[in-house]
């Protein structure tokens, strides 16, 4: 009696059940004030955290507190094993080779810091070529200025055309020259453009470039594969994919990382030290020196868990259908204007400018119905300066935004307009 | 909250009396706030009392950063600088008749850190002058 389910069945097994999705956040049981509930779009800033995140991380510290590593003590292996167990983890939900290639960092702007320090440092020169795009945050341009500094290593961009996709071909022309390096975006944080990871890195390969991938907005959002991307380094955050704050990876391929100075020095990251001299420890502990953040490796295991429970095929098809939803309703009202492509190149970003209303303005006046979205430029100012506005604000979607949550943010940028019409 | 759009900030922001640029000035300053881009460049003219007798803001931001700015300048023409010097956050606070959460405050008191970077003849503003 159960051989025959119909279709209609399966697209609604393979669908995110929002309410229960939105259910697992605790935050959306509160009002941003009396009789306001919240309406939650900026989680291209930070991603709200479900129930399981927070109580992983507070049985962690009711249950099981003990700095890792070295201590023998019962709660020393439990915290231990808890930290490592997370690590497996996230390597199995990017499909890392192993879990020695999964580097704890702070966030996604460590990450590319660490590459920029020790990989970068060890590897470039005066007069080489790295190659950047014109839709970077700020997190991969200024370790290159950095750099471009120090070493006089030469910097140059792939343009985003008016549409907010890469060109392509003046990416071909760039690589003519000859990069050592290219550091690029996976989704833009403003213009929401996903771009073709793969064939960005294939390319640099061919011209004998190392990659780093800025997944901080799509790891997140959809399947990320390192191998089959031939990802040479990749990056992201805990904390725009339902972890805690203050936690990030580097994803590095092995020989690249196992041929890298250390970055930081200290404890953890050593496998002997003498007076005058230290051997470094193996992978992946040679780059986490201190006392990690144990508790939040804890929280991203489980957050990592959560997301995989929910599919990251089901979240990407929610957040599409919401996004391809807002382009729409955002298109009718006048004196919008979105930046970025069509929801077909595009994740779950829609940034926006409204005639004659700063962006500020537009998130304030929004705030006082409970819609929380981000206004300024987004720590993208060369992106926001090449589109000739100074700032945008920003709606951004997850798997809890619902179409209802749309249409109060339409209704909201039409409040703005009565008030400075 | 609901006052922080006030009638008299809509006004300013809409209608600003004294944005533009003086030429020739005595005193030119300008300024970002890096956090959301807002900027305001301020140009005076100073008599030989050390009164500013002429004053003039440009650029870009938020209706709040714009109107304070204009409120500013209005309030200033006549001012001798020392007095300028003393000015200070509930001064300007006073005038837009608004409470402001952190984030907004550094938007109301942008036009007075340039004002007073400008007067001091200092080469960089600094959040100092207005707290």
């Amino acid at each position: 009696m159960f051989t025959c389910i119909p279709v209609y069945m399966c697209t609604l097994l393979m669908a995110l059940n929002i309410n229960e999705v939105r259910k697992d956040f605790p935050i959306f049981q509160r009002e941003t004030s009396p009789g306001v509930p919240l309406v939650y779009l900026d989680s291209t800033a930070t991603s709200q955290k479900p129930l399981v995140v927070i109580k992983a991380m507070n049985d962690f510290y009711r249950r099981s507190n003990a700095n890792i590593h070295r201590g023998v003590h019962t709660l020393a292996e439990e915290a231990t094993a808890l930290y490592e167990q997370a690590r497996v983890k996230i390597s199995k939900f990017i499909n890392a080779p192993s879990a020695h290639q999964i580097i704890y960092t702070r966030n996604t702007t460590e990450s590319i810091n660490l590459v920029a320090y020790s990989w970068a440092r060890a590897n470039l020169k005066a007069g080489d070529l790295v190659i950047l795009t014109e839709m970077e945050h700020h997190s991969n341009l200024v370790p290159w200025h950095i750099l471009q500094a120090e070493r006089g290593v030469e910097l140059d961009f792939i343009p985003v055309t008016e549409d907010g996709l890469l060109d392509l071909d003046a990416y071909k022309t760039l690589l003519a020259r000859g990069p050592k390096l290219v550091s690029f975006t996976h989704m833009s944080n403003v213009l929401g453009t996903i771009n073709p990871a793969a064939e960005i890195i294939r390319l640099a390969h061919a011209a004998g470039a190392v990659t780093v991938v800025d997944a901080a907005q799509s790891v997140p959002h959809f399947k990320v594969d390192v191998q089959a991307l031939d990802a040479d380094f990749l990056a992201f955050s805990a904390h725009k994919m339902c972890g805690p704050t203050g936690i990030g990876v580097l994803y590095g391929k092995m020989a690249l990382l196992e041929s890298m100075p250390p970055f930081l020095g200290g404890g953890d990251m050593i496998r002997e030290v003498k007076l005058r001299s230290f051997r470094p420890n193996s992978l992946p502990y040679k780059f986490e020196a201190g006392t990690p953040a144990i508790a939040e490796a804890v929280g991203f295991g489980a957050a990592v868990d959560y997301l995989s429970a929910v599919g990251m095929d089901a979240i990407a098809a929610h957040e599409h259908e919401i996004t391809e939803y807002a382009l729409e309703r955002l298109e009718e009202v006048s004196g919008v204007k979105v930046f970025g492509p069509s929801a077909q190149h595009k994740g779950g970003v829609t940034a926006f400018t409204l005639n004659g209303v700063h962006p500020h303005d537009v998130a304030q006046i929004l705030d006082r119905d409970g819609i929380a979205v981000r206004a300024g430029h987004h720590c993208a100012q060369p992106l926001h300066e090449k589109f000739g506005i100074p700032a945008s604000s920003r709606a951004s979607f997850y798997l809890y935004n619902t179409r209802d949550e749309v249409d109060l943010l339409i209704n909201g940028i039409y409040k703005v307009k009565e008030m400075f019409g | 909250m609901d006052d922080l759009y006030r009638e008299v900030i809509i006004e300013h922001y809409k209608n600003p009396g004294y944005r533009g640029k003086l030429d020739p000035h005595d005193i030119k300053f300008a300024d970002n706030n890096p956090l959301c881009g807002d900027h305001i460049e301020i140009t005076l003219r100073t008599d030989e009392s050390d009164r500013i007798s002429d004053a003039r803001f440009d650029g870009h931001g938020c209706a709040i950063s714009q109107a304070s700015a204009d409120l500013l300048i209005e309030s200033i023409i006549g001012k001798p600088l020392e007095e300028v010097k003393q000015l200070n956050k509930e001064y300007v606070l006073d005038m837009l008749g608004i409470d402001l959460g952190p984030v907004r405050l550094k938007c109301a008191l942008l036009s007075l850190k340039v004002l007073k970077a400008g007067v001091y003849g200092l080469g960089e503003a600094s959040d100092s002058l207005v707290e």
